[in-house]
């Protein structure tokens, strides 16, 4: 009968036509509640953009900050050590720092892996399996390298990262330490965490 | 019938234990919740009087951005302390000290605005009055006391700004001959501000402490109305749906 | 191969494979069919009806809002008040989440006390649902628990006191009142102790109990069929054809396509609610409770939450002279209970009980009474399967004395409830007193005004608009 199926036919619609609003309406009720897990206020306050203070910091020391509980290495390089990490090229497996983009930001994907070539910003967690590197800033022979020219000893594994953070060939570890985003706010400030010109 | 009348008068006896139980008076504040800079006024006066003593401990400084205000500005001439802009609005007095010297600590006014409500009137209002009814009284230890909150240890921080209230009792005629202490509020040492401009300030203060009780009451009724619309779409759909598959029902 | 001899699924397009294979190995079809396509229900449904489905997706709602606050909600006396506003204000569709979770916890109730209503009006409650009825008031007690466990978690000033006051009651218990409360508080006072307990119970202990018990409640409903609002047995009239009751109508499409309209309408009153007004005048967010907890300061006045004020202002109205009244009642009560006994063994034990009762009326603290009320109160709707002897079951059918005899309750009810929002007041205390024996009395003289009542004959087949 062509009542009965113009029956189905409105009824079909009718079915359908529900169900994609209520779909809809039931997708619009989830995002609060999938936005309540993505990070508070109270986690972005927490990993805000921290202030390094590096006037008091010679040449040849290294200061640390903590940034989103993660070290933040700030070493300020002599000339000496920036040589040694110009002539250290064969002896590291990622020399432009081109293997993980995202470790590297833009700024720092030189040869020296900084902003200014005195200062070199990295994050210090090994990137085998997150020790805390050693640092052996000395260019002298060492147990774990008879022609050490300085850098970070990693003690877990034994990983080898030179001067400006990037790691030797053949060891546990597969990329060099993570530069994190910064930016200087004056010669004596520096600002981990954010590298845009922000507010 | 006897029943009848019975029953009815059992069901209207509730209405005359509706007994008169003294209430407050409360003035009503004149608070627009949409005027940004009533708020950013309102937030200067928070944190220039309120907060060396009371704390805002749920608020960040940097939701104050809502107002129409950049991180930069809020840091610049609002933050006293050495937080950052997206910490809590700490006090600077330690808890053990305020004690000590108010006898209570003075309590944390994030959401003082939504627990002052009552039937006597919304906590704005209870908050506006209050603000403006403090009057001197010797026989305090602050020198101050409040009409609406009967020996209150807070003194009245705003003094300079309204002036010096005392309370004065009237004594009134009413018609039929019948006598009535009336008190009031007279001001007998003006202050910085002229009256209208002082209760223009607690006005502020008020709206900003009414968004800080909820900062997110605004986007709350935006989305209402949306939710609203889309559940009276849905209404029209269902409604359609539960007629269309009732019709097979005889 | 096929495990049993079933019929594959048909009708599910492309998943008829997948659900055959399913339904060889679960229940599925046979569940869907006695459950949803097969399960035939009065054609005559009206407003009353929804309340079972909605009090379900309120369930549902508040596990899902639960959860979801759990992820950020601290249950530490130092944390927990700030953790609450934390939600509102630092976490991402927080306040959504707490606003749906307040106002879903009255909503709840306002949603059960009408399904009750709905059993009291058409006899849900008589052969063969007693226990359907008994089922549905664990779950009303679960519900309670539910509410009042989860009220201590904000640890606002009502949230403190109210479980103080609470706990208290038990401590009046004599002899083992004391050490009970001792027990429950995990502490010489309600403190971090007795938070984290009730935090246990209202996240994971109750909501297990509360889905087994629904599901018993909706199992043991199924077993015997739904009721209607002509109180009539459909499944005594059956098509010879099709052996379905002729005035069932099954579940699916048409309870299911109703249930959804219903939905929708709960949710924009719901809305209107919780985005417009979620503090419902003080009713649903407490202002008080806005206050963080403090053990030194007693709020001037302590409530409990709306949905509990009725039992609130039998506790209250328990006083001593009130003590006289109930004395009084009890004597009544038992001269109508030997003349109604059969044996002289149950004339006896009635007066036995009465003796001893009013033994304890006049020795035992009137405070512990009011708390034996209180619990009576709720208690008392367990028995309505026995109490009620009408010869109809619905409302329809009955005569002027039960149709009076249940507005009186309803409205005592509201009263009660009323007066229980409010400070304590001479004239307020007379009026809930003369309320708590309008209350009682519609259970206790139930059996008599029943029997008492000219009811009309009940129909053989379900009132409907439509033609038949």
């Amino acid at each position: 009968m062509a009542d009965k199926e113009l029956d189905q036919g409105k009824r079909r619609f009718l079915v359908a036509a529900t169900s994609v609003a209520g779909g809809i309406a039931s997708a619009a009720a989830a995002v609060p509640f999938v936005a309540s897990m993505l990070p508070s206020e109270r986690a972005k306050a927490a990993g805000a953009p921290v202030e390094a203070d590096i006037s008091g910091l010679a040449p040849g020391e290294m200061t640390r900050v903590e940034w989103r509980g993660k070290p933040v290495w700030i070493v300020r390089r002599t000339r000496e050590m920036l040589e040694s990490v110009k002539r250290n090229d064969e002896k590291v497996a990622d020399p432009q720092s081109q293997r993980k983009k995202e470790l590297t930001p833009e700024y720092a994907r030189n040869e020296l892996r900084s902003i200014k070539p005195e200062y070199l910003v990295v994050v210090g967690i090994c990137t085998h399996l997150g020790c805390s590197p050693v640092d052996k800033f000395k260019a002298q022979p060492e147990a774990f390298e008879s022609d050490w020219k300085g850098g970070f000893y990693c003690p877990c594994h034994g990983s080898l990262f030179d001067l400006a953070g990037r790691v030797y060939k053949n060891k546990p570890a597969p990329d060099n330490l993570e530069v994190p985003p910064h930016r200087y706010l004056s010669d004596t400030r520096i600002l981990i965490g954010e590298d845009t010109k922000g507010a | 019938m006897g029943a009848r009348k019975l029953l009815l008068a059992l069901l209207a006896a509730p209405a005359l234990a509706f007994g008169a139980v003294a209430e407050l008076k409360l003035d009503r504040a004149p608070i627009n919740e949409g005027d940004l800079i009533s708020l950013q006024r309102g937030a200067q006066v928070f944190v220039n009087y309120c907060l060396s003593c009371h704390s805002a401990s749920y608020m960040r400084y940097n939701r104050l951005e809502e107002l129409g205000l950049t991180a930069g500005q809020i840091r610049d001439n609002l933050v006293f302390t050495d937080a950052k802009v997206g910490e809590l609005m700490k006090s600077a007095m330690a808890a053990q000290d305020a004690r000590e010297w108010f006898g209570t600590p003075p309590p944390d006014l994030t959401v003082i605005a939504r627990s002052r409500a009552s039937s006597a009137g919304s906590g704005a209002d209870w908050l506006y009055t209050y603000l403006r009814g403090f009057y001197r009284d010797p026989a305090r230890p602050s020198g101050w006391n409040n009409t609406v909150f009967r020996d209150v240890a807070m003194p009245h921080v705003l003094w300079q700004l309204q002036g010096e209230q005392v309370l004065k009792t009237e004594e009134h005629v009413l018609p039929g001959g019948k006598k009535e202490q009336v008190q009031k509020l007279v001001l007998e040492k003006p202050g910085a501000l002229a009256p209208v401009e002082y209760d223009r300030l607690v006005a502020d203060l008020v709206n900003y402490l009414v968004y800080m009780g909820e900062p997110a009451k605004r986007t709350r009724i935006e989305l209402g109305l949306y939710a609203l619309l889309a559940l009276g779409a849905l209404f029209v759909l269902a409604y359609l749906l539960k007629k269309e598959y009732w019709k097979d029902v005889h | 191969m096929a495990a049993t001899g079933k019929q594959p699924v048909t009708g599910a397009g492309p998943f008829n494979g997948l659900l055959t294979w399913i339904d060889q190995r679960f229940p599925l079809m046979s569940l869907w069919r006695d459950h949803l396509a097969e399960y035939y229900a009065s054609k005559n449904f009206n407003f009353w009806y929804y309340f079972g489905s909605l009090a379900i997706f309120v369930l549902v709602l508040q596990i899902v809002t639960g959860i979801f606050l759990t992820m950020h909600y601290k249950p530490d006396a130092a944390q927990a008040f700030a953790s609450v506003e934390y939600v509102m204000r630092d976490v991402p569709g927080g306040w959504f989440i707490r606003y749906m979770h307040s106002t879903g916890a009255s909503a709840f109730f306002i949603v059960v006390y009408l399904h009750m209503f709905r059993g009291l009006m058409y006899g849900s409650y008589r052969n063969p649902r007693e226990l359907v009825w008994i089922v549905g008031m664990l779950i009303y007690l679960s519900l309670m628990a539910e509410a009042f466990f989860g009220y201590l978690l904000p640890w606002g000033q009502m949230s403190y006191w109210g479980a103080q006051v609470i706990v208290n009651l038990f401590d009046a218990i004599p002899i083992v009142g004391p050490d009970l409360a001792l027990w429950i508080r995990g502490d010489y006072v309600i403190s971090d102790a007795t938070l984290n307990r009730f935090f246990a119970f209202h996240v994971i202990a109750i909501p297990l109990v509360l889905l087994a018990l629904v599901a018993a409640h909706i199992m043991a409903l199924h077993e015997v069929g739904s009721l209607n609002p002509d109180g009539v047995e459909i499944k005594k009239l059956k098509d010879p054809k099709t052996g379905h009751p002729v005035d069932g109508i099954p579940f699916h499409p048409y309870y299911t396509v109703k249930d959804t309209l219903g939905v929708v309408v709960f949710l924009i009153v719901f809305f209107v609610i919780l985005f417009f007004m979620p503090e419902f005048g003080g009713y649903f967010l407490e202002y008080n409770n806005f206050i963080p907890a403090d053990p030194l300061k007693t709020p001037s006045h302590i409530a409990p939450v709306w949905y509990f004020t009725p039992f609130y202002s039998i506790l209250r109205a328990t006083t001593e002279t009130f003590m006289w009244v109930l004395a009084a009642a009890l004597i009544a009560y038992s001269a109508l209970l030997v003349h109604s006994a059969k044996s002289t063994a149950a004339r006896l034990a009635v007066v036995a009980a009465a003796v001893v009762l009013l033994a304890g009326f006049f020795t035992v603290d009137p405070k512990v009474w009011g708390v034996a009320l209180m619990f009576a109160a709720v208690l008392v709707f367990f028995g309505l399967p026995w109490l009620d002897r009408s010869p109809v079951k619905s409302i329809r059918y009955k005569g002027l004395l039960v149709k009076g005899a249940l507005a009186l309750f309803a409205a005592s009810f509201v009263i009660l409830g009323y007066f229980g929002t409010q400070p304590v007041t001479a004239a307020g205390t007379v009026v809930s007193q003369v309320f708590t024996l309008v209350y009682f009395a519609f259970f206790l003289l139930m059996p008599w005004y029943t029997r008492m009542d000219k009811t009309r004959p009940e129909p053989s087949r379900v009132t409907w608009r439509g033609a038949h």
